[in-house]
């Protein structure tokens, strides 16, 4: 039944699959996010407490969410590559850490903006806002542990290490509004019964929250398929496409000494 | 349209500058990480094409050295 996988413990297989996936993922992304946004920004009505402010939450929700989502996902995958020895999911872990980190980097910064004419303040030491620092935090150090090993499969293995300990602050950071007494408001679209939120501001939010996901997966796409290719660096498949590329450049630059003769 | 004209909906009821920031800042970030991205394969490519040059050159100098060793009588 899961013959299917067995190929993609190629590298070669999964690289093309990677630029395989990436159209469908950037067109999903691109259209799901213009659309959502301006749905959001323009169309769905004013809160009756937050007014217009509240317009933030078609950005800062979608980015908290897949923040959690690709740590967890990067978790998993230094898990596969730790328990089973599979360096895909180890390049994986990599691959996935940037992206993480710029979706909580976005998620606090929005945060702090909606913040400011909401509460009265930039940033609050609340459990919430420091948790998702923490995890901030947490993708910083599994991109810097990973570069601080020459050789890459220690990198990987200390790095996968860290984001398998790490992954305890996903579920403290999505309970944390329910432990402690926080600011921040609690769960909206992600309660069991109906949601606390107008469908006409939900569907634009379900729609952004689709296309952040299409981003980090696009994103995340191109990123294994670069870090494969460093990876496979001495395998022939990889050395054809570097020498085709120094073909290419060594022929325009005979066309080019050509023209100069003419 | 819930705004009536478009400097309304600039303005975001008085929340302009935080709303259109926080829009900013999305798109900026996103188009760095879309940018790093998408340039990764061609960085990898040249950094690979460079090191199998130094390693042929290092390889050519070997060889020749080792043709002018073999030489009898060059001093």
């Amino acid at each position: 039944m899961w013959k299917w996988l067995h190929p993609y413990a190629k590298a070669e297989t999964t690289y093309k699959l990677c630029y395989r996936l990436l159209p469908y993922f950037s067109w999903l992304a691109v259209i799901t996010l213009v659309s959502g946004s301006i749905w959001g920004l323009f169309y769905a009505p004013s809160d009756y407490q937050q007014g217009d402010s509240f317009r933030i939450i078609y950005f800062h929700v979608p980015t908290a969410i897949w923040s959690m989502g690709a740590y967890t996902s990067m978790a998993i995958c230094g898990l596969i590559g730790i328990v089973w020895q599979i360096r895909n999911a180890e390049l994986a872990v990599y691959a996935i850490a940037p992206v993480g980190a710029a979706f909580t980097f976005l998620a606090l910064i929005s945060g702090a903006i909606w913040g400011k004419p909401m509460w009265g303040a930039w940033w609050v030491w609340d459990a919430r806002l420091t948790s998702e620092l923490i995890l901030l935090f947490l993708y910083l150090g599994v991109i810097a542990l990973y570069n601080s090993f020459e050789d890459k499969r220690t990198a990987a293995r200390a790095s996968s290490i860290l984001a398998i300990v790490g992954v305890i602050n996903v579920p403290i950071i999505h309970y944390s509004v329910e432990w402690w007494n926080t600011l921040h408001q609690g769960a909206s679209i992600t309660k069991l019964d109906k949601p606390s939120i107008s469908p006409d501001m939900l569907w634009p939010l379900l729609l952004n929250i689709s296309g952040f996901l299409f981003v980090l997966a696009a994103l995340v796409c191109l990123r294994l398929a670069n870090q494969i290719l460093i990876n496979d660096a001495r395998r022939p498949w990889v050395k054809a496409m570097v020498s085709e590329k120094t073909n290419k450049a060594e022929q325009s630059k005979n066309k080019a000494t050509l023209a100069d003769k003419e | 349209m819930h705004f009536n004209s478009i400097s309304e909906a600039l303005a975001m009821g008085g929340y302009g500058p935080y709303v259109w920031s926080t829009v900013g800042i999305v798109i900026a970030v996103l188009l760095f990480l879309i940018i790093h991205s998408m340039t990764a394969k061609k960085r990898t490519l040249t950094m690979l094409r460079l090191e199998q040059e130094r390693a042929d050159k290092i390889a050519l100098a070997k060889q020749s050295n080792d043709d002018y060793q073999s030489k009898p009588n060059h001093n």
